[in-house]
């Protein structure tokens, strides 16, 4: 996979997901009580064996700066190749940054690049995947174009891309912002090409006045290429909406799941902070619950996430809940289908309570 | 080289017999504490902490994995352009090679190294001691004292006193006799093993010190004794925080127990930061059937059963009606169902199958060496320690 560059395009509509959005983009959204949703495939192009990436940069790339750094925890920080960042060239008479456009400002790094390969995703996908399989399906398929999708196993008005495709992968359709059906083909939004083919598709759609790299570059280009899809039948979950990031959480009680995605196969990396095991004190009652190092509980958790250094005192219960780093839950507060972005307070006996399927989301630093 | 104030040199090269079978495969200063530490991130840490970036880490009993573990210094903030951490074991020379005799021998084969950076203070800590503490008031002390050598100390109870060197002082420090692991202690301080000399000073006793053949080349039993003989200014510095020697079993069992309880009596939370590697695991998962109280996880671990008063390192797996109690389970040890473990130690990598009872007769920690797989049947049969 040395042939290979991958690139990580961070530029998404976060339209979806603005409540935990505001500062950030979705891929380094917090998750699963230490990583943020980029770790995935940054690890997984890791583990794949690609050692030269690409990260194209969003407007608000302070806390991927802060998160990745110099991909040191990725094995990225390189004497040659490893970890480079591509950010948004805002020419004076350009009203927003658009992906295509950052791809064509910074095309002078894919062309001086030396691998035969692309390999370009988003990163706010979860899940565990070596990329081996689909490079030699790619080569053998002799595709120009391979997308790589996934089945869907419930129905979802979320949109997606659903893909139609023959027996042997070819895909016929391309439908972006359709709502998904029980078994349909949903692109994981990764796609992989040479080289040539990646800058060829920047510059056409680019000059055309494109912006978009599937809508804009693949879609209108389908019928001059060759473009296969390639099916990964692990555990996959693209965080869209908050419904989807707040199940995709509570998936990881499964225990398959979480096996599956941590321990399995290759390794999750992160950028790794000092905190020390959790301390689990003389009236802590925690049940189906992930706890992240750093945590002090003496109060009741279930069914829950608590990410680092998230203190719960004396009385205080949480249920069905996500708890973002450095949250401190007060004595005898009740907190029940709630979302804490970081470092939130909750008072003494406040109780805080969300829908069932429609979790109350508490700002960052909010103290109530 | 840039000269440096003070240099600190880690003997981490002690084979740790009284620990059994935890120190089989590894050095003393590698065997994990606390669930996510080993040893030797105390010492490391500590010196981080207190601004002293040149250290020597001084190995020699089976240095694999501790040589694996120190790495580039990194994990400590100790890997720098000027100084750091170097790894220093025992090395041929023309003559042929020589294993360090003892820890001023240690120190003394290392002179070139010390030399190097030409500090005018030398700080020689150990590997086995669990505690948090700035070196740098030490030294401050040392500096005010005008002292050639300084001694860190620390209240023991008497009835202990006769296990570590026993320290008499004068109302301002000085220290007037000092007697190592005395029958009859004259007093209550004890020596931590923490000693700051001034490097021309004891680069002329380790020098003497090789050429005498009777001597058994160790700091406790030759160099400072001789000091106090020729009158040299040796004063003491007394530490009142948490520390201690886990040298033995049974004191490493009850170091880990130290961390527990409401208020623990050593609080890695509240004291400043302790670095360790930290591995690529997610954060632990508590099964819907869990009971937990009093204990410290760390990540990757999958908890079904119960777990009170123990210590739970990371990747470690309790099965379903389980119950670990006063315990210490170290990295990716499994543990089946129905298993009862009451006041053991479980190292690395071990197997404990369903239905297996591990707790001793007579109040004593249990050890489970490394790798090893306990069946129902040969319970009774693995006590070490």
């Amino acid at each position: 996979m040395n042939r290979v560059i991958g690139l990580i395009n961070l530029e998404e509509d976060r339209q979806l997901i603005k409540e935990i959005t505001t500062d950030r983009p979705i891929a380094t959204v917090p998750f699963a009580g230490r990583y943020r949703l980029i770790d995935f495939i940054l690890s997984n192009m890791v583990n794949s064996g690609i050692i030269n990436v690409g990260i194209l940069l969003p407007q608000k790339f302070g806390s991927v700066l802060d998160h990745i750094r110099s991909g040191k925890d990725w094995d990225l920080a390189r004497r040659h190749e490893g970890l480079f960042y591509l950010p948004p060239v805002c020419a004076k008479n350009d009203s927003a940054s658009c992906e295509l456009s950052t791809f064509y400002k910074n095309i002078d790094f894919m062309k001086k690049s030396t691998q035969d390969y692309v390999l370009l995703s988003g990163g706010h996908t979860v899940f565990n995947m070596n990329f081996n399989n689909a490079l030699r399906f790619h080569q053998n398929t002799n595709s120009d174009i391979t997308i790589i999708y996934h089945k869907a196993t419930h129905e979802s008005s979320a949109p997606c891309t659903v893909l139609q495709c023959k027996e042997n992968g070819l895909i016929t359709d391309i439908a972006n912002h359709s709502a998904s059906y029980n078994d349909a083909n949903i692109s994981m939004g990764i796609y992989l090409m040479s080289r040539k083919t990646f800058i060829d598709i920047v510059e056409y759609a680019y000059e055309r006045g494109g912006c978009d790299f599937l809508l804009d570059g693949i879609m209108r280009l389908h019928n001059k290429y060759n473009v296969y899809g390639y099916n990964y039948s692990g555990y996959v979950s693209t965080i869209n909406s908050i419904h989807d990031y707040y199940k995709t959480n509570m998936d990881l009680l499964n225990p398959q799941i979480w096996q599956e995605l941590f321990m399995d196969n290759s390794l999750i990396y992160t950028r790794t902070k000092n905190d020390i095991p959790a301390q689990y004190k003389s009236k802590a009652k925690v049940q189906n619950s992930l706890i992240a190092n750093g945590c002090i509980i003496e109060g009741t958790v279930s069914n829950s996430i608590l990410f680092r250094d998230v203190k719960i005192a004396k009385g205080a219960e949480i249920k069905n809940s996500i708890i973002m780093q450095g949250c401190t839950i007060n004595e005898d507060a009740l907190v029940e289908n709630v979302i804490c972005d970081k470092s939130v307070t909750i008072s003494p006996q406040k109780w805080l309570k969300g829908a069932i399927n429609y979790p109350f989301i508490v700002e960052k630093n909010t103290v109530i | 080289m840039k000269k440096i104030e003070c240099l600190a040199m880690i003997l981490a090269g002690g084979q740790g017999s009284r620990l059994g079978c935890l120190t089989k495969k590894i050095a003393k200063p590698a065997v994990p504490f606390g669930g996510k530490y080993r040893i030797i991130d105390f010492p490391l840490s500590n010196c981080a902490n207190s601004g002293i970036e040149t250290v020597g880490v001084l190995t020699q009993y089976r240095p694999l994995e501790l040589h694996t573990y120190l790495g580039t210094g990194e994990t400590w903030n100790l890997d720098r352009k000027n100084g750091g951490m170097f790894i220093l074991p025992p090395y041929a020379r023309e003559k042929g090679a020589d294993w360090y005799k003892g820890t001023a021998d240690a120190i003394y084969q290392n002179i070139n190294f010390v030399e190097n950076y030409d500090p005018e203070y030398v700080l020689i800590l150990s590997g086995d001691h669990i505690y948090t503490m700035d070196y740098s008031w030490m030294l401050e002390e040392h500096k005010m004292n005008k002292a050639d050598a300084t001694i860190g100390v620390i209240r023991v109870p008497q009835k202990e006193a006769s296990r570590f060197g026993i320290m008499t002082t004068d109302e301002r420090g000085k220290i007037l006799a000092f007697d190592e692991k005395p029958k009859q202690p004259k007093s209550d301080l004890a020596s931590m093993g923490i000693y700051i000399f001034n490097w021309k000073l004891l680069k002329h006793y380790l020098e003497e010190d090789s050429i005498d053949s009777s001597s058994s080349h160790d700091f406790g039993k030759n160099i400072i004794p001789k000091m106090l003989d020729n009158k040299v200014r040796l004063y003491s510095y007394s530490f009142d925080g948490y520390w201690k020697d886990v040298g033995t079993i049974e004191s490493l069992w009850e170091a880990n127990m130290d961390l527990l309880k409401d208020t623990p009596s050593f609080d890695l939370g509240s004291a400043w930061r302790v670095y360790s590697a930290t591995p690529s695991l997610p954060p632990h998962f508590i099964g819907p059937h869990a009971k937990i109280k009093n204990s410290l996880i760390s990540s990757g671990a999958v908890i079904e059963g119960t777990v009170e008063n123990s210590v739970i390192f990371s990747g470690v797996k309790v099965g379903a009606n389980s119950k670990i109690i006063n315990s210490v389970i170290m990295p990716f040890s499994r543990i089946a169902e129905n298993v009862l473990i009451d006041k053991a130690i479980i190292a690395q990598n071990c197997e404990i199958m369903t239905n297996s009872k591990i707790m001793s007769n007579d109040g004593s920690v249990i050890v489970i060496a490394e790798n090893e797989i306990i069946t129902p049947i040969n319970n009774g049969k693995k006590q070490v320690g």
